[in-house]
Formats: C-alpha cells, sequence, structure tokens
C-alpha cells in the first residue's frame, strides 16, 4: 500500500488544469489531503499580449471513509509585491476559488484562518502562507493548501514505523503487481515492433484510451465494471484495427521510412494525450466499484482483494498468450512474421493479416492494462505515456521483438520501480527505471531474451 | 472579433521572444536530427539543463554570465551521459533515452529531496514552484526605454540579444558544416559503415554533434526562461511537447538547411499566436459555444495542433518548405 498511496499523491498534486470541473464521484486518494495544484499553462509568447492571470485554487479535506469534500467559503487572500492587497477569492460549493490579478507582477497567496469551517484546520498550521511567485499573463496558477479534519501538525499521510522487512514485503507485492500491468500493456509495443519494426510511441495512449473508455462506461453511463471494462476492452482492440488500417497500413504501402513512422506515432500519441485531456480534465478519476476496499492482513502485508484478482486476470491472460502464441495457427504466423517476414509471406502466410491481428490482440490487451492500471491507482490523461517509458525500459530489458521479453522485463522493471523507494525518495522511484536501461543498452544492448542481430 | 490585433499580434510573434527561443534550440536539434540523423526526443532535457543552470546559479547568488557558463557544462555533461550507452546502437534506442531522460531532468528539479543532499535540494531548485527573479540582473542592462513595434522593453531586450545570438548560431553553423568535420556529420548520416571503413570514429563524430547541438538547446532554454521570468518544470514549459514544438519548427523550416530552423520557428510561432488568438476570441465572442471548448480547452487546442501538424508534415512533407529530400534521414539503419 505504500507504493500505490505515494502515486496516488503523485497524480493528485500533478494532476492537470481542472477548470474547476464537476467531481462526479468518489476519488480516494488515500493520503492526499490536499488542493489540486493544476498545470500551469504559461503562453510564453502570447504572455506579453494579455494583461491579466488567474490564481486559483480547489480546497477539500478528506473525511474518515477517505471521501474527498469540498471546502466551502474560505477567503484566499492575494498580496502584491508592497504587501498591500491586490485581490481575494472564496471558495464555492465545489471548493473552487480563482482571483484574476494584473499580469506580469509579483504575488503573494495567504489563506484567512479564520474563514476555514468548524472542524478543519491546515495540515501545516504554520503554513498560512505560500512563498511569493511571479505571475506571468495568460497564466493560470493553481495553489495549494491542505487541509485536514480535526487539528493540523500531524502528517497523517505518512505510514506508522514499519520495519524494512514489512516494507520489503509489501514492495515487492505492489511491484509485482505493477510488473504484471506493465507485461500486458507492453506485449502489444514489442509483437509490433518484431514485425513491422515500428516503434510505437502512441502505444501508451492505447492503455490510455482503454482506462478512459472503461471510466466512461462506469461512471459516465452508469454500468458495473465488470460490464464496463469488457465493453472498453472490445473498442481498446478496434482502436488498435482503425491505428493499423487507417494509420500504419496506409504508410507502409507509401513506402515510409521508419523514422518517419516513429516521429508519426509521437505526433498521434501527442495529438490523443491532448483530446483525452481536453475532453477529460486534468484529474486522476476512480473507477465506482472496487476502488475502495478493506484488506486482508496476511503476515506483513495488507492485501487489497482487487490486487489479488488484477495478479488473477493478469497471469491467466498472460498465459493464455503464452499459448496462443506457442500453439495456434496465428500465433506460429506471428512468430514465423517475426522472425522473417520475407520468408514468412513466400511460405503463404497473410503477413498484412497478422500484422492486423496483433494490432488487435496488442491493442486489446493494452486496453485491459489500462483497466487494471486505473483500478490500481485512478485514472489520468497521461498515465498511459508514463507507462509508456517503462514499458520501453521493460521491452528493452526482456528483449525488444521478442514475445516472452516483455514479461520478464515487466517484471524486473515493476519489481525495481518499487523497491527503489527503499532507498529513495517515492517521487524519483521511476528514474531508476531510466538506470536500468542505460545500463542495459552498456551490458547486453539485444536484452535478455533478444539475439544480437536485432541492435544493428 | 477584432482581426487586426489578432494579425499584429500575430505577426509580432514571428520575431519575438518565442521565435527566437524557438530557433536557437531547432539550430541546435537540426544539427541533431538534420546533419548528424540522431534521433534527439529529448531536446526540452537540454533546454531544461540549461535553464535551470542559468536560474539556480543566480538564485544563489552568482553573476549571470556564470551561469550561462554552468547551464552550458550541464547540458555537456547530459549530452556526454546521454551519448555513451546510445549512439553505439541503432537510431531508435537513442529515441527512446532520450524522451526518458528528459522527463527524468523534469522529474528530478521536481523532486522535493535529493539522495545525498537531501532537503538542500528543494532550496536549489525551488521544486514544483520553479524559480523566479533570477532574471532581474540580465534586464538591468537593459538599454531600451520605451515599446517598439508593440514589444515592451524588457522584450525588446530580450529579443535583440536573442536575434544577435541566433545569427551567431547560425555563422557558427555555416562554419562547422563546410569544414571537413561538417562533411564527416552528414557522411555518418548517409552511411556510418562507410564513415567507419575510412577510418574516422564515428561514435566520437556523433558525440561530439550531440554536445553541440545540446549546447544550443540549453542557450534556447536560457532565452524561453530569461523572457519569462521563472523556471518551472511542467510538461508545457520544460516537458515532452516542449521538444515536439521545436521538432515541429525545426522540420516545417527543412531540416539540413541552414536558416530552416530559423524560417520555421519564425513561422510556427506566429502561426501558434495566430490559433491561438482567433480561437481565445472566437470563445470570448460566443462563435464556439461553451461545452464545445472553454478558455482552458483553447490552450491545450495548441498542443492537438502541433501533434497534428507533426504527423502531417512528416506524412506529406517530410523536408518541410527549405529541405530536401535526399538529405533526411528517415530509413533505419
Amino acid at each position: 500500500m505504500l507504493w500505490s498511496t505515494t502515486v496516488r499523491e503523485d497524480r493528485t498534486l500533478r494532476a492537470g488544469p481542472s477548470s474547476g470541473s464537476a467531481r462526479r464521484h468518489r476519488p480516494i486518494a488515500l493520503s492526499a489531503l490536499g488542493i489540486i495544484v493544476g498545470l500551469l499553462l504559461s503562453w510564453a509568447g502570447v504572455a506579453a499580449a494579455q494583461e491579466t492571470g488567474t490564481i486559483q485554487g480547489t480546497l477539500f479535506y478528506q473525511d474518515a471513509e477517505g471521501e474527498r469534500v469540498p471546502a466551502e467559503g474560505v477567503r484566499i487572500v492575494v498580496a502584491d509585491a508592497d504587501g498591500a492587497d491586490a485581490g481575494e477569492g472564496v471558495t464555492d460549493a465545489e471548493g473552487f476559488f480563482a482571483v484574476e490579478l494584473p499580469a506580469p507582477a509579483d504575488y503573494q497567496v495567504s489563506i484567512d484562518t479564520e474563514s476555514i469551517p468548524a472542524g478543519l484546520s491546515l495540515r501545516d498550521p504554520t503554513k498560512t502562507s505560500l512563498p511569493p511567485f511571479t505571475l506571468n499573463g495568460g497564466q493560470e496558477r493553481n495553489v495549494l493548501f491542505p487541509l485536514v479534519e480535526g487539528e493540523g501538525g500531524v502528517d497523517t499521510s505518512a505510514p506508522a514505523g514499519d520495519g524494512f522487512g514489512t516494507k520489503l514485503a509489501r514492495l515487492t507485492f505492489d511491484g509485482l503487481v505493477f510488473g504484471l500491468i506493465i507485461a500486458m500493456s507492453s506485449i502489444g509495443l514489442s509483437l509490433i515492433f518484431g514485425t513491422t519494426g515500428l516503434t510505437n510511441f502512441a502505444h501508451g495512449e492505447l492503455v490510455t484510451l482503454g482506462a478512459l473508455l472503461a471510466l466512461l462506461f462506469n461512471v459516465g453511463v452508469g454500468l458495473h465494471v465488470l460490464l464496463a471494462a469488457p465493453i472498453a476492452i472490445a473498442l481498446t482492440a478496434g482502436a488498435g484495427f482503425a491505428n493499423e488500417r487507417l494509420v500504419w497500413r496506409p504508410l507502409r504501402r507509401r513506402g515510409t521510412g521508419l523514422i518517419a513512422m516513429l516521429v508519426i506515432s509521437i505526433g498521434l500519441s501527442i495529438v490523443a494525450r491532448y483530446v483525452f485531456l481536453y475532453y477529460k480534465g486534468g484529474d486522476t478519476d476512480f473507477l465506482q466499484q472496487y476502488s475502495q476496499q478493506s484488506p486482508y492482513v496476511v503476515g506483513p502485508l495488507n492485501i487489497v482483494p482487487r490486487k489479488l484478482w488484477i495478479i488473477a486476470i493478469s497471469v491467466v491472460t498472460l498465459v493464455a498468450v503464452a499459448i496462443g502464441v506457442q500453439t495456434t495457427k496465428l500465433g506460429k504466423a506471428m512468430r514465423a512474421v517475426a522472425d522473417n517476414k520475407d520468408l514468412a509471406e513466400s511460405s503463404g502466410i497473410d503477413v498484412e493479416r497478422v500484422i492486423l491481428s496483433i494490432w488487435v490482440i496488442g491493442g486489446g490487451l493494452a486496453g485491459l492494462g489500462g483497466v487494471l492500471f486505473g483500478l490500481n491507482q485512478g485514472i489520468a490523461w497521461d498515465m498511459g505515456f508514463e507507462l509508456l517509458l517503462l514499458m520501453f525500459a521493460a521491452v528493452t530489458l526482456g528483449g525488444l521483438g521478442t514475445a516472452y521479453g516483455p514479461l520478464l522485463g515487466s517484471l524486473i522493471v515493476g519489481m525495481f520501480v518499487n523497491l527503489s523507494t527503499l532507498v529513495v525518495a517515492p517521487e524519483l522511484k521511476n528514474v531508476g527505471t531510466l538506470l536500468v536501461l542505460v545500463v542495459i543498452l552498456l551490458v547486453r544492448p539485444q536484452g535478455l531474451l533478444g539475439r544480437k542481430e536485432r541492435i544493428g | 472579433m477584432d482581426w487586426g490585433l489578432i494579425l499584429a499580434e500575430s505577426a509580432r510573434q514571428f520575431i519575438g521572444p518565442q521565435a527566437v527561443y524557438f530557433a536557437i534550440a531547432a539550430i541546435g536539434l537540426n544539427i541533431h536530427f538534420g546533419y548528424t540523423g540522431l534521433l534527439n526526443f529529448g531536446h526540452a532535457g537540454f533546454l531544461a539543463v540549461g535553464a535551470y543552470g542559468l536560474a539556480i546559479t543566480v538564485d544563489q547568488g552568482g553573476p549571470w554570465p556564470l551561469g550561462v557558463v554552468i547551464g552550458l557544462l550541464a547540458a555537456t555533461v547530459f549530452a556526454l551521459l546521454l551519448g555513451i550507452p546510445t549512439l553505439r546502437l541503432r537510431a531508435d534506442y537513442l529515441a527512446i533515452v532520450t524522451i526518458a531522460s528528459s522527463e527524468i531532468i523534469r522529474i528530478l528539479v521536481r523532486a522535493t529531496s535529493f539522495p545525498g543532499v537531501g532537503d538542500q535540494w528543494r532550496e536549489w531548485t525551488g521544486g514544483s514552484q520553479g524559480i523566479n527573479g533570477f532574471n532581474r540582473s540580465f534586464y538591468s542592462i537593459n538599454p531600451y526605454n520605451d515599446r517598439l513595434l508593440g514589444f515592451a522593453p524588457v522584450q525588446l531586450w530580450s529579443i535583440t540579444v536573442g536575434w544577435a545570438l541566433v545569427f551567431l548560431s547560425v555563422l557558427i553553423v555555416f562554419l562547422l558544416m563546410r569544414s571537413p568535420w561538417g562533411r564527416a556529420l552528414k557522411a555518418v548520416r548517409e552511411d556510418e559503415d562507410a564513415v567507419r571503413a575510412l577510418g574516422k570514429n564515428a561514435y566520437v563524430i556523433k558525440m561530439q554533434s550531440l554536445v553541440i547541438g545540446g549546447l544550443f538547446g540549453a542557450l534556447g532554454g536560457m532565452l524561453f526562461v530569461l523572457n519569462q521570468g521563472s523556471v518551472q518544470p511542467t510538461p508545457q514549459d520544460l516537458g515532452t511537447p516542449k521538444t515536439f514544438f521545436i521538432w515541429v519548427a525545426m522540420i516545417l523550416g527543412g531540416t539540413a538547411r541552414l536558416w530552416g530552423p530559423v524560417i520555421g520557428s519564425m513561422i510556427f510561432s506566429g502561426l501558434l499566436s495566430f490559433t491561438d488568438l482567433t480561437l481565445r476570441a472566437m470563445v470570448a465572442e460566443g462563435y464556439v459555444p461553451e461545452w464545445l471548448m472553454d478558455g482552458v480547452q483553447v490552450g491545450q487546442m495548441r498542443f492537438i495542433l502541433m501533434g497534428l501538424g507533426l504527423m502531417l508534415l512528416m506524412i506529406f512533407r517530410p523536408q518541410g518548405i527549405f529541405g530536401d529530400k535526399r538529405e533526411l534521414a528517415l530509413d533505419a539503419r
């Protein structure tokens, strides 16, 4: 749990321009008692043309059940560089406030402690003012005042002093869960590279798409997760199909080079990611079922039932994929195409059909990975892109283009990411994966299971 | 809608601070991709180390010229760290490592503590709030007092310094590419094995290219944050999207062309402002209904358009406006 809570906190703090949008369902950020810090949209060039900027934020606290409750009627005071009052805002029923001010100029934001509703207090009672900063024209600057129920001053988010062994056990377990999620998401990435040579930077967006569609059908439409998830996975598989038919096959026919395709996949990834942000907003959201469960205590572990389900579903899926690749006709054809495309084609294999199948299966698996990832730690617009870097590390580690390499690489990366928090701060844990990537490229660039001729 | 105002502001952005720092960063990227064929997808990382090198030095009381030197040194170290594991391998490994590294840089400067130095780290980097006010000493030597062409005096100063640097950079690139080293660089792009067979060390040449291009990237980053007045570890400012804004600017003008990145940056910067201001005006005037697009979403639109632009350029005109298709390194080796 240690790990997943820190991830949530991290996500909450980074969550994007929420625009004060309605939070229709319960977020269960276990430890993040705070205010969303939004993306600081700064208009580098346009800055001069606009004469005002906005300081905004959302104040809330978490009640005993972990529900996020907006704090209404809190007064936020903004002082200019000379200490004179520049403006103030009062939070509305959703806890949102915004103050529009002349810009560029220096401001200091304070909270009026008198106005905090009875029963609430600042988490850090000494922090009634934020450090002064410069507000640029056109900027929407989000600010943070964490509130708690009761008296502040005690950091409730820190887990009680656990021993090293307990931590190790918990992190290893969470690493296993995370590794399996990475594994499922990255099979498609690896197989597509193996068969077409495309390094698909837009693969992470298939993962996000799966999670977002599940969220849409679950929270938006109101279906149970068990119904919403299969629909989302099927649609993501369809997105894989559309990817191949609408973009990549026509490009291959056109004779577009691999590097050009790589850059195009980045363009596609950026378009998809910001379309997600456009419609979803920057919040981290949670599915309605299974997000909040009481854990079983097994030895040092606090196991939430959904994690057991994630493990079970992933293992079954991965075994099914392995058996499929090993024994079915399509699986053999896939391996043949990955091995030698021309030879496969001349032996009568319909290469285009095999590639299309890989896109559909890979898309579906990415969608499933996204749903499980979302169940585990919430759904954000850029979750897939963050996962993509881990997937690349995993796939490179295991062996780019192999079928089983990603599985091995993912488990190692998942464990490594989590276990590294024993040594470094949780916010730095993804840094470790880059180190894995660099070390593997230095020592064994073809990856653990890869063959040497692939690295060129 | 006030078309006069929109057009005037967009025209200003052709030569404004944004075009300037895009241009210098794109000149660096052009050395990487255009001349050497290196897939650097982490250019924002170079911008970030340059920007933070400058900002931290000045924030800790150093003079700004020292900050510039430290920023450039940081970029050199960053380039070496990136190059050592990847430059012997196929092109897409560099792509993966660079894109990951630029995100890592952003995570590192956003962190509240760092192994070895602890909480002192945030004193230096400012964490997610970033650093403000480090540009005062730079603007204190600003000779301009009046507005000109609609630019404020401080902007005039950054534009003057910026364009001087752009011309200097173009001159440096011109001299470099005319030299035997420049020809070796292009040869590496065309056929690395042939270069090796002729006794040149392709690895060293690629490494030199990575460092030199990175220095321009760092310089671009410094101009960016000097003009903005603050440095913050957001994706918009110093993350992957920024990298691809520079890519689009470079490809638009034409890769492996001396003036390509400069012209591309001017056009792209003007176009960005134009679409941004037009959409903003349309939303404000109510031509676009609120449910379809609000003020925040206008800001996201530029990223969607940038991604689309990147895709369409690469599909239909990878050589950009002035480029030569034969000089493009578009096939993986």
